[in-house]
């Protein structure tokens, strides 16, 4: 993925600035806990939320399935329609064709809907390196962009600033992108986006090329689907004369009927509202009506391998739609930075080390930054059961074994750093194999509780550095069933 | 061997374990949901959707047809709108009465054009009750996509109850794929301070929605 987040440390140490942050922390508690509430209302609203989410898992599932055919049969929809497919296996390999298409215009800058996928590529980098500057449009991003700062929520990339920092960034850096913050700009959120409204109108008015993703893609009629709330995207999207998308080919729904699930479970999901401001959907190329140019560059950038892992291709059901992160008690605490990816929170704890591999530091502790608690998969509309995936992936990181890496099967070492916790595991299932001993040893640490350290030596420091070592007991319990017959007899 | 073949082929070894006779598509994907959720009377449903859509700040008018042209007129000056755009076959008895330049779509031809213009005027092909939306798909009433966006004041009139279905399902099943389709929800809105909803980004301000009794 985009090179910004090569060099992270492990996650714990990445959190440990954030927690110690008060105004991030107090950002991240009043946002998070505002759309929670939020959420759960905009949900109870539909009786059948349950037939819903069940639905919307089939079909995701039931597409992953059959991805190579419904691939097919997309190409074969947009191409029909007047639009041109592209296929980029990797990050380069998308930055260079978009960057080529962005050339072919002789254009030298493009404006951008949000779009995951070219945040995961890293695509305004490699664009600048071509000397093409890409102008982020969506609100958050447009404060990510300004700020020089890197993304830390799905939706609202911009979540851990508060309207006071909004405003600094906005007086101190529109001008160097263009029109400057009115004078005596306030932090009321209704200035703040009229100040956005402002500086972005003459570059949608002048655009010739526009870069987007899509939430959807159907197979069955060759249509993308945008969600959005500004009317960003809608500029996007239909003032230029070249359109491209760049969509992770997991984001196909086999028809146009299917739309009829994730519309109503989406929105309600994201921003707790029962429809987004706008939804634009096209089919390829209209007559005198948006672009007369469209490109589809379908990415797959590890989501192949990720489609490889039985247990692990749920993830790729994901809509991202963000629910998982507010309500997870790791983000709202560590904040989004941490996770160094695009992807944070419960669900790019589980994306990103499918995507990425487990090789690197950061990765490969991922898999941990969790309580396990399932708040996430009770929120998500499509299922992932991300808890199931998390234990898996802290599987592979410590046993290693067989994955698929670029397409290729490998097998991965076990993680080094994890030593004592295998040795711990071995000498437990030894010691459950072995009735006698696990006796001997239950009554000898009965015994010895006085002398019970409160925290473990050695490589056991860092676990018992946040846990309470739990107390044994005076006897063991099949001491105490044997002594009273199961309790039968009194004390 | 390009990129095509390379990804098709990666997809193709990833799912080795699926076997050849899976569900097909149809038997794999259960309807469990509903088509609408509770039931209610014609007159209901358009009530519904007036409220769901003044919930979002989309401003909401009743008229009839004789209503309809003095209505508009009033909307257009309370804007101050010297001018509007309108797409080449709404019917113009809506904007009969009004005394304003009106700008052919076909004419309003560069956006910096349409920027200038005070308001716009257009029908629909849909409204959805349940999520107060209306969608327009760019027939001759409703014009190209950009006429609806630009201007900063879009008067977007729903013939009920013919256009007004109760839930998303019903809307989809009414729409053509093929046609490009801009769904709306209230006046441009953003939550991307503090998770808050502000209504009036890039979008028209100001949505005002008539409902014209047949």
């Amino acid at each position: 993925m985009s090179s910004t987040f090569v060099g992270m440390p492990a996650f714990p140490e990445a959190a440990r600035a954030a927690v110690d942050d008060p105004t991030l922390r107090a950002n991240l508690r009043h946002a998070t806990h505002t759309i929670r509430a939020k959420r759960a209302r905009a949900v109870a609203e539909l009786a059948d939320w349950a037939g819903l989410r069940a639905a919307g898992r089939r079909i995701k599932d039931h597409t992953l399935r059959h991805l190579d055919r419904y691939l097919e049969q997309l190409e074969a929809s947009v191409t029909g329609a007047g639009g041109t497919v592209h296929w980029a296996a990797d990050a380069d390999e998308a930055n260079r064709i978009v960057a080529g298409l962005v050339k072919e215009t002789g254009e030298s800058e493009v404006v951008k809907v949000k779009s995951m996928a070219t945040q995961e590529i890293g695509l305004n980098e490699a664009l600048e390196a071509e000397g093409i500057r890409a102008y982020e449009t969506d609100l958050a991003e447009l404060i990510v962009q300004l700020g020089k700062d890197r993304p830390s929520h799905i939706l609202v990339p911009a979540i851990h600033r508060n309207r006071g920092e909004i405003r600094d960034i906005f007086a101190h850096e529109m001008a160097a992108w263009g029109r400057p913050a009115p004078e005596n700009l306030t932090d009321t959120p209704a200035d703040l986006a009229e100040a956005a409204r402002l500086h972005l109108r003459e570059k949608f008015l002048r655009a010739k090329v526009g870069i987007s993703g899509a939430n959807f893609m159907v197979a069955e009629t060759g249509t993308l689907v945008v969600v959005e709330s500004e009317g960003n995207g809608r500029m996007c999207l239909t003032l230029p004369e070249t359109l491209i998308s760049v969509v992770g080919i997991e984001k196909i729904v086999p028809t146009w009927r299917d739309l009829e699930v994730f519309l109503q479970t989406l929105p309600r999901s994201a921003t707790a509202e029962r429809m987004n401001p706008y939804t634009s959907t096209w089919t390829g190329t209209t007559d005198e009506d948006g672009p007369r140019a469209f490109h589809l560059v379908l990415l797959d950038n590890g989501r192949t391998d990720a489609l490889a892992d039985r247990v692990g291709r749920q993830a790729l059901r994901c809509i991202r739609c963000s629910a998982c992160l507010n309500v997870c008690p790791v983000y709202e605490r560590a904040g989004g930075h941490a996770y160094g990816s695009v992807y944070p929170g419960p669900i790019g704890a589980i994306l990103t080390p499918q995507l990425r591999g487990t090789a690197s530091e950061i990765d490969a502790s991922l898999p941990y930054a969790s309580s396990l608690c399932g708040a996430c998969y009770e929120v998500c509309p499509v299922a992932i059961d991300i808890p199931e995936v998390l234990v898996h992936l802290r599987e592979r990181v410590v046993e290693g074994g067989p994955a698929v890496r670029r397409g290729n099967k490998v097998v991965l070492r076990p993680a080094r750093g994890h030593a004592a916790e295998r040795a711990a595991m071995r000498a437990a299932a030894w010691a459950f194999g072995h009735p006698s001993a696990l006796r001997t040893g239950q009554r000898l640490a009965s015994r010895s509780r006085r002398l019970h350290p409160r925290a473990l030596p050695g490589p056991g420091r860092a676990w018992s550095g946040t846990r309470d070592l739990p107390a044994v007991p005076a006897e063991p319990f099949r001491d105490w069933w044997l002594r009273t017959r199961g309790g039968k007899d009194a004390k | 061997m390009n990129s095509r073949e390379r990804i098709l082929g990666r997809v193709r070894r990833a799912l080795a374990d699926v076997p050849p006779d899976e569900r097909p598509y149809e038997e794999a994907v259960p309807r469990d949901y509903l088509r609408e959720h509770g039931k209610r009377t014609v007159e209901e449903t358009v009530e519904l959707l007036a409220e769901n859509l003044a919930d979002y700040r989309a401003i909401v008018h009743r008229a009839d047809a004789e209503e309809l042209p003095l209505l508009v007129m009033r909307l257009l000056a309370a804007h101050g709108s010297q001018e509007a755009v309108v797409p080449p076959e709404l019917p113009p008895w809506w904007t009969a009465a009004a005394d304003l330049v009106r700008i052919h779509d076909r004419a309003a031809d560069t956006p910096q054009r349409l920027d200038r213009v005070g308001s716009v005027v257009t029908g629909c092909a849909v409204a959805i009750a349940e999520t107060g939306t209306v969608v327009l798909d760019g027939s001759p009433d409703q014009g190209r996509r950009r006429i609806s966006l630009v201007p900063d004041h879009h008067i977007c009139v729903v013939r009920v109850p013919e256009q007004v279905v109760a839930s998303v399902p019903q809307a989809l099943e009414r729409l053509d794929p093929t046609r490009p389709l801009t769904w709306i929800s209230g006046p441009s809105a953003t939550s991307d301070i503090e998770l808050d909803r502000v209504e009036g980004v890039h979008g028209p301000r100001t949505l005002e929605v008539i409902l014209l009794d047949g």
